[in-house]
């Protein structure tokens, strides 16, 4: 490859971000501290991160905010979470103002109960609390969330929280914690 | 040809790509069994069914490992931005990608620069992105569930995890969710929406709706929204155009439950087995 050649791959390779921002958040921290921390971490591991300054109608924390994949939100909380890193607030950086689903919708078939929460469906079995489906969803880590948690109690499979990487994942983990909540009224 | 691109659940999975058949309940491709559980080998597998009742090439499969970490699905956009244009699909569905839009655009500007384009249909992370891409206009199909529709409508939301509460994941509303989605240009030419009623709707509306036999409990068994694009894919890649080959895949994938006799803890497998014979007898319907 020529050297031009090399550049134009590198520049094409450095910047997704131009092709736009519909899929990134932002995580707003108390201190600035805290952003260089978390900004650290996630480059360490990998991830696109980068400082930035806070949108208009994000009110809280300091005058640093981090961008971030938003899709991976679920296990880059729980990295910087195993690092005491918290974010004050995640927001996707379309819509400062959106919030994450909080409406669930409950089917009873009788021995079993479904839960769906946003496009994530948990169904468990009522006598035994036994996960029997994993359904919706589209990102790739619903299939395998599913594979371990089907055919498991629900006091014995991995929560999504745990194991999921994405905002699948985390929409499951929101059905999952309705579930329990249900199982223990 | 009909091609399908999606992630296995196999954090280890190398690439693979090549004409796929199925032995033993399993799909097999470029060497390797796959179980078809859920996901994109469940689609895939449903395909290969629908293909051997109509006597058509089996489909070509592109998938990848991926748990969710997203590595695998930037494999496969790579490869498939490399090798798309050359490729002389007739039909290709893209399934359980990671949401990436600068990968997707980029494979969407190949697609753009092909003289002829397959019919493209995006199912799963795929039509996440084809709409936060805001390229949805550009594909022929997409098959969302009513939480997924939901998220179509919501001309906000990045993710349907972000969905806004008003709009209301309401079977009731499904019309009105379909026509927002039109509204704000974040829905391919048709919808096909999975659901307690199936419908397949245009920017004009609803065309044909699918609402027997019922087993509300398919609802709960993952894969089910799977096997009915693996079906429609096979279908439409058979020469069926897609208004008719939504109807007939709606169908089927409903009898097709219905001799599985479903429980909430069926799964998909036990479903996939009984596609061959619910598309004879569908297709003697017609």
């Amino acid at each position: 490859m020529s050297i031009l050649g090399f550049f134009k791959e590198k520049q094409k390779r450095s910047s997704p971000e131009g092709d736009g921002n519909a899929d990134r958040g932002i995580m707003v921290f108390e201190h600035t501290g805290e952003v260089i921390q978390a900004e650290d971490i996630l480059k360490r591991q990998g991830w696109e991160a980068r400082v930035m300054g806070p949108p208009p109608e994000v009110r809280s924390g300091c005058d640093l905010v981090i961008e971030f994949p938003l899709i991976e939100e679920l296990n880059i909380l729980r990295v910087l979470d195993e690092s005491g890193v918290v974010p004050l607030q995640v927001v996707p950086v379309t819509g400062p103002l959106l919030q994450p689903v909080d409406l669930f919708h409950v089917k009873d078939f009788g021995g079993y109960v479904m839960v769906r929460a946003a496009n994530m469906k948990l169904t468990i079995e009522k006598e035994t609390g036994m996960i029997v489906n994993v359904s919706g969803g589209g990102c790739p880590d619903v299939p395998y969330l599913a594979c371990e948690m089907v055919g498991r109690s629900l006091d014995d499979a991995p929560s999504p929280r745990a194991i999921g990487h994405t905002l699948c994942g985390y929409a499951l983990q929101l059905a999952y914690e309705e579930v329990r909540r249900q199982c223990l009224e | 040809m009909l091609g399908i691109a999606g992630t296995i659940p196999i954090e280890d999975l190398p690439l693979l790509t090549g004409g796929v058949t199925m032995e033993n309940g399993n799909i097999r491709i470029d060497g390797r069994n796959i179980p078809v559980d859920r996901g994109t080998a469940a689609l895939i597998g449903a395909a290969v069914k629908t293909s051997e009742v109509l006597g058509t090439p089996p489909p070509f499969g592109y998938v990848v490992g991926d748990i969710g970490r997203g590595a695998g699905s930037r494999t496969l956009y790579k490869y498939l931005v490399d090798t798309f244009a050359e490729s002389g699909f007739h039909t290709f569905t893209f399934h359980y990608l990671q949401p990436i839009v600068h990968w997707h655009n980029r494979l969407q500007q190949i697609i753009h620069g092909m003289e002829t384009r397959p019919v493209l249909i995006a199912d799963a992370g795929f039509m996440y992105v084809a709409k936060m891409s805001g390229h949805a206009a550009m594909y022929d199909l997409f098959t969302p569930d009513i939480g997924e529709l939901s998220f179509l409508a919501d001309e906000t939301a990045p993710h349907p995890f972000y969905t806004r509460g008003f709009i209301l994941h309401d079977e009731n509303r499904v019309p009105d969710l379909i026509a927002r989605a039109y509204e704000h240009n974040n829905a391919a030419r048709y919808l096909l929406v999975k659901g307690k009623k199936d419908c397949l709707a245009g920017r004009e509306g609803i065309l044909s709706e699918v609402d027997n036999p019922v087993e509300e409990v398919m609802e709960a068994i993952g894969g089910t929204g799977d096997t009915l694009t693996g079906i429609l894919s096979a279908l439409i890649y058979s020469g069926m155009d897609i208004e008719e080959a939504a109807v007939v895949a709606m169908r089927t994938n409903r009898v097709a439950g219905s001799y599985a006799r479903p429980t909430p803890a069926t799964q998909i497998t036990d479903i996939i087995r009984h596609i061959p014979k619910a598309l004879e007898n569908t297709l003697s319907l017609q």
